[in-house]
């Protein structure tokens, strides 16, 4: 019943003692887990709990106050979202974040863009080097949308799919950044049972076949029980409860707190 | 019937990614070239070539640029006109102070510098959004706008403070200046604006382009993918000044012939805006439409009365030239928000099920 | 060296020199600020209420005076060519909704922002058919405003204010007080910043987005008559004014966009920085840079503070 995914012991994101107020709000107090390497990483709880604010500050894009953020070994504390990027660290977001005015291709394609590499001279003749980069890169995102089912919308606008699609053309241009961690904010927000079921199955297959490790944001406690190896509870900025789903399941204050009567 | 692409099966992504994938396209675009390099000047029409053809090609050039900056990176600019100036002004310079070099080289540096102005007044677009970008470029405007007038130096303290073109040449032709024929003026400038959109179009449809589609639609998730933001905005806005300040050299030296500081004002960045914008944002053809509308329509208006038999003052008919643009644009918005190019590529598609209707 | 010099010693050693002259330079920034304030008044006044940002503010304060100085060539009484012009800018109100914004409810902001741009050159083209191209003088004694100056004597010198300047600050001063009074305390303003926020939240609990819209650019037309009345009996009434409307950017980026304080207080900061400015180094750089001054100034602001001094600080949610 239970898939979970690959895992290792090697850490690969450590997360120590970090603070992170927004004025007067505190939306991370003090939280501290880590990542192994391989593993499916669920992070649950209520809303307002800081999870999103937590995948924010593993990007780069927000800067905690206090604490200290360790990826593959190297620490960092004032990262900058380009810099997690080329670090491999790769994300979807709450609210679907793509680019509306283009198509399901070309935003995977923006997805390839940390490599290429072709210069403004070449890419102002196009012919020559950077077409055949062009092509290179769409063989590989090619591979991306037969691995998604998508191909029929390939050409379409993305403003003009149904939500659904629309996620899973996110997940695509999140992979096409071939990253080391994936971080996926609720990806099955808004899904019914058999978009959830496809969803879950490619989560599982970008952690067993692209190799990537996994982040996960999700409210659905079925998914979560499946897919996780282990699981981060937290709750108004705090963590209230880590390890494997058995576990948590049964933790009390996370049955209080979010999970009302033990599943 | 025609316009089917039935049996044009793609096999190999080159093609598919071809600019003008569909073979009906590609012949379209040669007899589009052919008209301007062929017909156009065989006609011998100096009317047609230096009122209508030449100033049609250097807006477009001017509009080309402006959607680079606006409606494929989404960076709002009223600052188009004094972009131009300085490309005008430089190419001045540059040529009185070295009369011995090529005046073409010369209009591709004056591009050049104009890119370094542009450059320098985009470097606020990474704390400053939207509206308030607009500010910014029209502080570039009324201060480039000021230099243009106060600062002798630019146009060789002229007690005018009006420019004017020397005559240059090119394989013993002259290219330039009042000797310059309409027919010589017209190749070159076609030459540099096919050239220049060209590559244009290269651009937008590599990574570049798309890297600037990615900083407008949400610039936030660009970031977080590894778009370094202000890089993109200063290179939109580098290409989109030397667009503009190869334009303003050309219009000076190729086709006025002269030039006074007004030339570059805030109404020249209005036109053009508006150029971009009736065209249609995100559109290389959409310029070219939108150039063409926009200049030859005021042309055909202060004809037309003349044409029928009306007597209005050229007075009455600028303003009722202002009043009737005014109207299109409230029009163009209303009907089709994304501009003339837009009404194009709908135009294509009934073409392609003609003659079913769906 | 000298060059330093006459841009960090010199003015000051002028303003302390000639205190009468400081204080009369200020209060000509001052009058010329309570001008742009009330021509940015009316484009937060669209803005907060519709999300459009008017472009056509300033050709609308043209347009109004020039109705009004029309009406009262053609033989009206000064009072009554002004009941006349406001029925006009309601009838104009009107027609924008209609045509403009009714059509456009549901496109991106950029394109309403574009189709002011449309009404501009419509009513540009328009007012120059129906009243000609020349500069009017504005009707200012029929409608009672007052003329000649009021001198004070003062820190060794003089300083003269004209009493049509002194108007204008009093006019402007009520305007803004009533209309922020409005605004937060009757029916039909809470409802304009219902609408300002969300227009479909706006219309799920019963505002009545069309009645909302023509009140407000009938507002803003009512105070673009009032700015045209002010600006024209200080110089002459004519297309080229409405390129001082222009100069209300600036003000609105000090001010942000949606706050009527703000765009009292950066219309004042824009007024008397430009005047202090041109008056004392302006000969520095050869004259002129009253052109640019301005938005050089919001420019410097922006850098610090970019949702302006007033305005909300956006926090992107992702």
């Amino acid at each position: 019943m239970t898939e979970s995914g690959r895992r290792t012991e090697e850490v690969l994101l450590s997360v120590e003692n970090v603070w992170l107020s927004f004025g007067g709000v505190t939306a991370i107090a003090d939280v501290s887990f880590d990542i192994l390497r391989g593993e499916i990483r669920a992070i649950i709880g209520p809303n307002g709990a800081g999870k999103t604010s937590m995948l924010n500050v593993i990007n780069g894009f927000y800067h905690p106050q206090k604490g200290r953020i360790a990826f593959q070994g190297q620490p960092r504390r004032r990262m900058k979202p380009y810099d997690a990027a080329n670090q491999g660290i790769a994300r979807t977001f709450q609210n679907v974040a793509l680019f509306k005015g283009m198509t399901t291709l070309d935003n995977i394609m923006t997805g390839r863009n940390l490599r290429m590499k072709r210069g403004f001279f070449w890419q102002a003749l196009r012919h020559g080097p950077a077409l055949e980069e062009e092509i290179a890169h769409r063989r590989y995102c090619e591979e991306i949308i037969d691995f998604l089912e998508i191909e029929h919308i390939r050409k379409a606008p993305v403003g003009s799919l149904p939500y659904g699609l629309q996620k899973r053309v996110e997940l695509g241009r999140a992979l096409a950044m071939e990253p080391v961690l994936l971080l996926l904010d609720e990806p099955m927000a808004g899904m019914n049972l058999e978009e959830k079921e496809d969803m879950s199955r490619f989560i599982i297959d970008v952690n067993r076949h692209f190799g990537a490790t996994i982040a996960l944001i999700e409210h659905d406690m079925g998914v979560v029980m499946d897919l996780a190896n282990r699981v981060v509870v937290l709750e108004y900025g705090r963590k209230i409860a880590d390890g494997a789903p058995e576990e948590i399941k049964r933790d009390q204050k996370v049955i209080d707190a979010y999970l009302g009567v033990a599943h | 019937m025609f316009y089917r692409e039935a049996g044009q099966f793609k096999t190999s992504y080159a093609a598919d990614m071809a600019i003008f994938p569909i073979r009906q396209d590609r012949i379209g675009l040669a007899i589009i070239l052919a008209i301007a390099f062929i017909a156009i000047p065989a006609t011998g029409n100096l009317f047609l070539l230096d009122t209508v053809m030449i100033p049609f090609l250097i807006y477009a050039l001017a509009t080309v640029g402006l959607n680079l900056l606006t409606g494929y990176c989404g960076l709002l600019s009223l600052g188009v006109g004094a972009f131009m100036g300085v490309g005008a002004y430089a190419c001045y310079k540059l040529t009185t102070i070295f009369p011995g070099v090529n005046i073409l080289i010369w209009i591709i540096a004056s591009g050049f510098v104009s890119c370094a102005v542009g450059v320098v007044f985009g470097l606020p677009s990474l704390r400053i959004k939207g509206f308030y970008l607009v500010v910014s470029t029209l502080a570039a405007q009324f201060f480039l706008d000021w230099c243009f007038a106060r600062i002798t130096w630019l146009y060789n303290d002229n007690t005018s403070g009006a420019i004017e073109v020397p005559t240059a040449k090119l394989f013993g032709l002259p290219i330039t200046g009042p000797t310059a024929t309409p027919t010589t003026r017209y190749f070159i400038v076609l030459i540099f604006v096919v050239t220049l959109a060209w590559i244009a179009s290269n651009l937008v449809h590599g990574r570049i382009g798309r890297m600037w589609m990615a900083v407008r639609d949400m610039d936030i998730a660009a970031e977080l993918m590894g778009v370094r933001l202000l890089r993109a905005k200063l290179l939109a806005f580098a290409v989109s000044s030397f667009y503009a300040g190869v334009a303003g050299a050309l219009m000076v030296f190729l086709w006025l012939g002269a030039a006074e500081p007004e030339a570059f004002n805030i109404n020249q960045s209005f036109l053009v805006l508006f150029m971009t914008i009736i065209g249609g944002l995100g559109s290389i053809v959409g310029a070219f439409l939108g150039a063409a509308l926009l200049h030859i329509l005021p042309i055909g208006l202060r004809a037309l009365p003349g044409a029928i038999g009306l007597s209005l003052g050229s007075a009455t008919i600028e303003q009722l030239t202002f009043a009737i643009t005014g109207a299109l644009i409230i029009f163009f918005l209303i009907v089709e928000p994304r501009g003339l190019a837009q009404l194009w590529r709908i135009g294509k598609q009934k073409l392609r099920v003609w003659p079913f209707p769906y | 060296m000298s060059l330093l010099y006459q841009i960090f010693i010199d003015p000051f050693a002028q303003m302390i020199a000639s205190p009468d002259l400081l204080v009369q330079t200020i209060w000509e920034g001052f009058v010329g600020g309570v001008l742009y304030a009330l021509i940015a008044l009316g484009f937060v006044l669209i803005f907060k209420a519709s999300g459009v940002f008017n472009f056509a503010q300033g050709i609308m304060m043209v347009f109004a005076a020039l109705t009004l100085v029309g009406f009262h060539e053609k033989g009206a009484p000064a009072f009554v060519a002004l009941v006349l012009t406001i029925g006009v800018m309601y009838l104009l109100a009107l027609g924008v909704e209609r045509v403009i914004l009714r059509p456009l409810v549901n496109q991106p902001e950029i394109s309403l922002f574009m189709a002011t741009f449309g009404l501009t050159y419509l009513l540009i083209g328009g007012g120059e058919l129906v009243f000609g191209g020349n500069p009017k003088s504005m009707i200012a004694s029929e409608l009672y405003l007052p003329s000649g100056s009021i001198d004070l004597k003062m820190l060794g010198g003089t300083v003269s204010l004209q009493k049509l300047d002194i108007a204008a600050a009093v006019i402007a001063l009520v305007m803004v007080v009533g209309l922020g009074l409005f605004f937060q305390n009757t029916r039909i303003g809470r409802a304009l910043r219902a609408v300002a926020d969300d227009h479909q939240a706006a219309l799920s609990v019963g505002v009545s987005l069309n009645q909302i819209w023509v009140i407000v650019w009938f507002a803003a037309g009512v105070v673009a008559l009032a700015t045209g009345i002010m600006w024209g009996a200080r110089s002459d009434v004519s297309f080229a004014l409405q390129i001082v409307a222009l100069k209300a950017l600036p003000v609105l980026v000090l001010g942000g966009l949606t706050s009527i304080p703000g765009a009292i207080v950066g219309g004042l900061i824009i007024g008397v920085g430009e005047k202090l400015g041109e008056f004392y180094w302006g000969h520095i750089f050869g004259g002129g840079i009253e052109s640019w001054l301005a938005y050089m100034i919001a420019m410097a602001f922006l850098l610090f503070r970019p949702q302006g001094l007033f305005g909300e600080r956006i926090i992107e949610r992702v």
